[in-house]
């Protein structure tokens, strides 16, 4: 009954591989087994997105999926968002733009943000708003983070 | 969470037999959205959860001059990313585009979102509208079951245990019709619905009468409802506001809501009529080729 | 949007915009907030949790969770020492019965909410303790729960508690009734004041419980050393009061106990409270392990400390010129489960913005089956003022009156007497009000069918109180500012900022930490809008104190007596020698061959209850046919005496502002008959999402606050309270509606335009 299995990633461009019960959700292997505390759990339901991470490029909450489901599957969290020291242009934008205050959601606002830019490089105010309907922030009111992924996407050549 | 195995399987034929051997203590994992949660509150206790993602069947989306047929385990970014499919079934990516956020849609599934069988799931009722059947086998052979009657009570569905939901098709819409889905909600995402609506409408080539019509509510009864009555009586009726009411009456009438923490009876009751008659505006717009 | 260039002051560094130093490690997720912690051999324990609103426990067995596999402890009230009712001080915060706060954390007798803990148990995984948490069986004898307040004062009502302390939050109230006790405040002749009325109105509102809804729930880690020394990890806004709690409730002395604070991911006023802390320390010394323990979200809902849900009537009268003449509020607000509720504050803030010379509060703290309540930003003031600003929305009608012209009609100004007692500290009210009429919005063409404009007007009053701060000078120069005051929202960088102004140094040759309660002095905690104020000061006090240090430096260097040493913009100079200067930095290097580097600790207590004031105005369109309401535009204006960091003071606006919107709009506890808690998830519990908002325009006035050097107030609450009123004076400016109930919900303003269409009728 509910041997651990052994899973195989890529997680951040890494080769990565765990044990695993099949109870443990991604979130709970990334935080507890792999010791990656960047995501973080707000609600373990599908409701707040302080978990996001990519899994083979799309957006999802790492708490409504399990550890085992990441067979095979190329992962990307906060940890790997910054290039050798250097911070993504999103990073930077939060820090210049207070696009936050306790810092509990903003991994997972970075994570859901860097998706969206991806799909869609020049996003106006509604479409970002959309988008990142499924992160909470409860500090800031969302306004600092609507114009820090504004100014983020303009540095990264979306914008005029 | 409970202790359980998981298990992966690469064919169909080996997830009916797993289905087969570990009948009722086996639950299918899609987007895994709806049935972690239930995991997590101890309303589900499988002692063996089935991944259904790697079944090539269950994860095909095909769309020919028959119609479309989704496998049960596409999930609904799938489903809105597809242009064709965004083309052809509006309604489809009205409903896709706001079952929870950006995340859990990257995930859900639409046989997911079908075999949970809440009152208030937002694909049902445009699956209903639009005629579609769930496809489903086990190891005793296949059934097709047409979507509004798939559901029998909140979170029951006339599966048995042993039967896997593979895909869900849904007829091509003739010329002149199209279909819409509304949804009430108190925020503007990530809720619940109070009351959702599906209309599906063929139009004549004119554009001014109603040929037939399709409408479908939902959060406020047992199941989803399929209201015949509804849609009958736009048959033949020119489309003008008249019309558009009376069936919204129909279906207004046809619901049964509760009061519960996520609207009362009587609210829920306004919100059918008026987004039937929304729903009915909206489909007839896109059938007319102006939406 | 405020301005972006700096003022026209001398101020160097306060007033600017520099990138917090604690901001990198949030970006990255590499910040440690409470679960970001593994402590070898450490065990997981979860908690067992009443499913009935009021019971009394008749028995409990665990022995079924302690044949687990995997399970190493499990404890019960019994495990608990046994505290007498004895009223500790809290401070500023008033005085807390320490039994009630044990009984909160474990129940002895009964269980008095949905969700009251009762048992633990601590196992080798999160998953096993949850599945042992269900294998206790525990046998209730259900009583009759009371879930509202009205209810619970009812003459008939069940008494809830065999002893029933008044509630002391802030100040004390007095028994009254079996399940409520008192604050009552007047002033003039109330049934005179009636009589010289033009225009009265009376109504009635209720509004329901909600909650801070921080995103990080709440989360700690013990660890007992071999000496019988507690450590504690946790995410707090008070370490010191988490200290004090706990040695009062494991009964140990205080000396034994360290409080560590983690990162904090939200609090508002939430976090200053034991909850698992004790009960993990328990299991911790059974186990002889570490043990973290963390709320799943359903637990943060049902068993933390929520905001009162109210009831309240009031009536309030004119006379034609639209001077308000007479006021009479009744003010019933949840307690919860023990008493000690905000009522207090409740009553000051609908007490203090206007003058009324005749005047009369009742302010009741009510018992009910439903989680303690604790402050959640500018505590008990959103409801009296749904209650209150609707009123004089209404009066101000009756007059035809403009609503801003109104406000400042009948404003309290510094020096009038409050009814509590006391002036009015320095303050230009005027000023925001003024603002907030020649603001663009206030005129702004609004067009189109169902859609209004509502204002709201109020004042709050933050905390001074005690606070620590060390500087000390490093080997090299710079200095390192060490303070207690736990930073949610960027203050270790305006605390940072403060010493930079204070020293005349740049704000990047200072660090700061907030540390534990073993290395700096004794601190209140970071709430009621005081830390950049109130911490500030002491931080000052430090820098001066460092800067006559290093002054008697120069003397030394130079052999002058130290008042020949004059020191500016962090430049050290002989009066007496034109040619002898050192900057600040080079100075300090030379610390350790002058007599060692330089460390000042400093404690003050700042003075309490600086007034602050906020206006908001909001545009909104009804959708009469479903009763949903959309925030078109949003505007408010603030006065924060001084911004220390205009982005954080902004952010602070916004935030407030929006937490305010969703108590507003669809943020409440849903509890059935029987008392079950049915909405204790983040699906059902409705925040505001990015989608559902406009930008939020904050506009910083300053009019300075002589109590402290720059002049800053706190600003961090005052946002929150203005939302649901003006919410609601912008439904009725657009469906001519006016809601009696918060939160303002769909189904409700549906209902209220069927009644109004069918009256007219």
């Amino acid at each position: 009954m509910g041997k651990r299995h052994h899973v195989v990633t890529t997680i951040n461009g890494e080769a990565t591989e765990f044990l695993c019960e099949p109870r443990q959700s991604l979130l709970e292997v990334l935080r507890d087994v792999l010791f990656f505390t960047g995501s973080k759990e707000g609600c373990n339901d599908g409701n707040c997105g302080a978990c996001s991470v990519l899994v083979d490029g799309v957006l999802i909450d790492s708490c409504c999926m399990l550890g085992v489901e990441a067979e095979g599957s190329e992962i990307e969290t906060i940890e790997g968002m910054a290039n050798n020291g250097e911070l993504h242009p999103l990073q930077q934008a939060f820090l210049e733009e207070t696009g936050m205050q306790c810092g509990i959601c903003t991994p997972g606002f970075l994570m859901s943000a860097k998706a969206l830019l991806k799909q869609n490089p020049q996003p106006d105010e509604g479409e970002i708003r959309h988008w990142l309907a499924g992160n909470l922030c409860r500090c800031t009111g969302y306004d600092k983070i609507v114009r820090a992924v504004q100014k983020a996407a303009s540095n990264m050549g979306g914008g005029a | 969470m409970h202790d359980f195995d998981y298990c992966a399987p690469v064919s169909l034929q080996e997830a009916i037999g797993l289905m087969a051997t570990h009948k009722g203590s086996a639950n299918l994992l899609a987007g895994g959205t709806d049935l972690l949660i239930f995991m997590r509150a101890r309303r589900k206790r499988p002692e063996l959860v089935i991944d259904a993602k790697l079944i090539p069947e269950l994860s095909e989306v095909k769309i020919d001059e028959s119609g479309l047929t989704i496998g049960a385990s596409v999930s609904c970014r799938a489903i809105y990313e597809n242009a064709e499919i965004a083309d052809l079934y509006p309604a489809l990516i009205d409903s896709t585009t706001l079952i929870g956020g950006i995340q859990v849609q990257g995930r859900a599934s639409l046989g997911g979102n079908l075999c949970n069988a809440a009152p208030s799931a937002d694909t049902i009722p445009t699956l209903i509208a639009h005629g579609a059947v769930a496809n489903v086998v086990s190891d005793k052979g296949e059934r097709h079951i047409p979507v509004e009657e798939f559901c029998i009570a909140p979170g029951k569905t006339v599966l048995e245990a042993n039967e896997i939901l593979v895909n869900i098709f849904l007829p091509r819409p003739a010329e002149n019709s199209a279909a819409c889905f509304l949804r009430f909600i108190p925020r503007n995402e990530m809720d619940i619905a109070v009351a959702n609506v599906a209309a599906f409408v063929e139009l004549d080539s004119a554009g001014e009468n109603f040929i037939s019509a399709r409408i479908a509510i939902g959060s406020v009864a047992p199941t989803p409802l399929f209201v015949a009555e509804a849609g009958d009586t736009l048959s033949g009726k020119p489309i003008d506001e008249e019309s558009i009411m009376a069936a919204a009456c129909i279906a207004r009438d046809a619901a049964s809501p509760i009061d519960d923490m996520r609207g009362t009876a009587e609210h829920r009751t306004q919100l059918v009529e008026v987004l039937t008659g929304r729903t009915i505006r909206t489909a007839v717009s896109r059938a007319r080729g102006e939406a | 949007m405020s301005t972006k260039e700096k003022k026209a002051d001398d101020l160097r560094v306060v007033g600017t915009r520099p990138i917090r130093p604690d901001g990198a490690d949030k970006v990255t997720g590499r910040a440690r907030f409470g679960d970001d912690i593994h402590l070898s051999n450490m065990l997981h324990g979860k908690v067992l949790r009443s499913p009935h609103a009021h019971a009394r426990i008749i028995s409990i067995d665990t022995s079924k969770a302690e044949a687990l596999p995997g399970v190493v402890a499990v404890v019960t009230g019994a495990d608990f020492p046994v505290i007498e009712h004895e009223m500790v001080s809290q401070g500023e915060a008033g005085l807390a019965d320490m039994r009630d706060i044990a009984d909160n954390c474990m129940a002895q007798d009964k269980v008095l909410y949905d969700g009251h803990a009762l048992a633990a148990v601590a196992a080798e995984n999160p998953h096993v303790a949850d599945e042992a948490v269900q294998l206790i069986e525990v046998e209730y004898e259900l009583l009759t729960p009371l879930m509202d307040v009205r209810s619970s004062m009812a003459e008939d009502a069940p008494k809830v508690h065999e002893h029933s302390f008044p509630g002391f939050f802030i100040a004390p109230t007095e028994a009254h009734l079996p399940n409520a006790s008192r604050v009552h405040m007047s002033s003039g002749d109330l049934e005179a004041g009636f009589a010289e009325a033009d225009h009265i109105v009376e109504r009635e509102f209720t509004s329901e419980t909600y909650h801070q809804g921080y995103i990080e729930s709440h989360i700690t880690t013990v660890d007992w050393d071999s000496n019988g020394n507690l450590t504690v990890w946790t995410s707090t806004q008070g370490q010191f009061e988490i200290r004090d709690n706990l040695a009062d409730v494991l009964a140990i002395p205080i000396g034994r106990i360290k409080v560590i604070p983690m990162e904090v991911g939200g609090a508002f006023g939430g976090k200053d409270r034991i909850y698992l802390d004790p009960v993990a320390a328990l299991l911790s010394k059974k186990s002889a392990r570490p043990v973290k323990m963390a709320m799943r979200r359903d637990e943060v809902i049902r068993a933390t400390g929520p905001s009162p849900g109210t009831y309240i009537k009031a009536k309030m009268g004119i006379k034609a010129d639209g001077t308000l003449v007479a006021a009479d509020l009744h003010l019933a607000y949840e307690a919860g489960a023990y008493a000690g509720g905000p009522i207090f504050l409740g009553v000051v803030s609908s007490a203090a913005r206007y003058n009324i010379p005749n005047f009369q509060i009742n302010g009741f703290d009510v018992i009910v089956n439903k989680p303690k309540t604790r402050p959640y930003r500018a505590p008990g003031a959103p409801q009296g003022l749904f209650a209150m600003e609707q009123i004089v929305d209404e009066l101000a009608a009756c007059v035809n009156m403009d609503p801003v012209d109104f406000r400042i009609k009948n404003l309290t100004r510094e020096g009038d007497i409050l009814l509590p007692g006391f002036p009015l500290a320095p303050i230009d009210t005027d000023l925001t009000l003024n603002t907030l009429k020649s603001h663009p919005h206030y005129t702004a063409p609004l067009e189109g069918p169902n859609r209004g404009r509502g204002m709201s007007y109020a004042m709050w009053f933050n905390l001074g109180a005690i606070s620590s701060a060390r500087l000390a000078v490093n080997p090299d120069g710079t200095v390192h500012l060490s303070t207690a005051s736990s930073d949610m929202s960027g203050t270790r960088m305006t605390l940072a900022m403060q010493a930079a102004e204070a020293l005349g140094i740049e704000v990047s040759e200072i660090s700061a930490d907030v540390s534990d309660s073993q290395s700096i002095g004794f601190s209140m905690p970071t709430v009621g809008s005081r830390t950049t104020y109130s911490t500030g000061i002491v931080v000052m006090e430090a820098a001066t104190e460092v800067l006559k240090q290093m002054s008697e430096r120069a003397a030394m260097l130079w052999e002058v007596d130290v008042d020949q040493i004059s020191v500016a913009d962090g430049v050290f100079s002989n009066k007496s020698n034109a040619e002898q200067s050192i900057s600040f930095k080079e100075l300090g290097s030379k610390g350790r061959d002058t007599g060692g580097p330089i460390t000042v600790h400093q404690t003050s207590s700042p003075e309490s209850f600086i007034p602050g004031v906020t206006a908001h105005l909001v545009d909104v369109e009804v959708d009469p046919e479903t009763g949903k309401v959309d925030i078109l535009r949003y505007t408010a204006v603030q006065d924060v005496g001084k911004a220390v960091h205009p982005d954080y003071v902004e952010g602070q606006i916004q935030g407030a502002a929006v937490q305010g919107i969703g108590l507003a709009l669809n943020e409440e506890y849903f509890y059935d008959k029987e008392g079950h808690l049915k909405n204790a998830s983040l699906l059902d519990y409705r925040m505001p999402t990015s989608l559902d908002l406009p930008m939020i325009d904050a506009v910083i006035v300053e009019s300075p606050n002589p109590a402290h050097p720059y002049g800053v107030r706190g600003c961090g609450e005052h946002s929150i309270i203005p939302p649901a009123s003006a919410i609601a004076n912008a439904i009725h400016d657009a469906v001519g509606i006016r809601p009696d109930s918060l939160p303002m919900a769909p189904h409700k303003i549906c209902a209220a335009i069927k009644r109004k269409q069918a009256a007219s009728d």
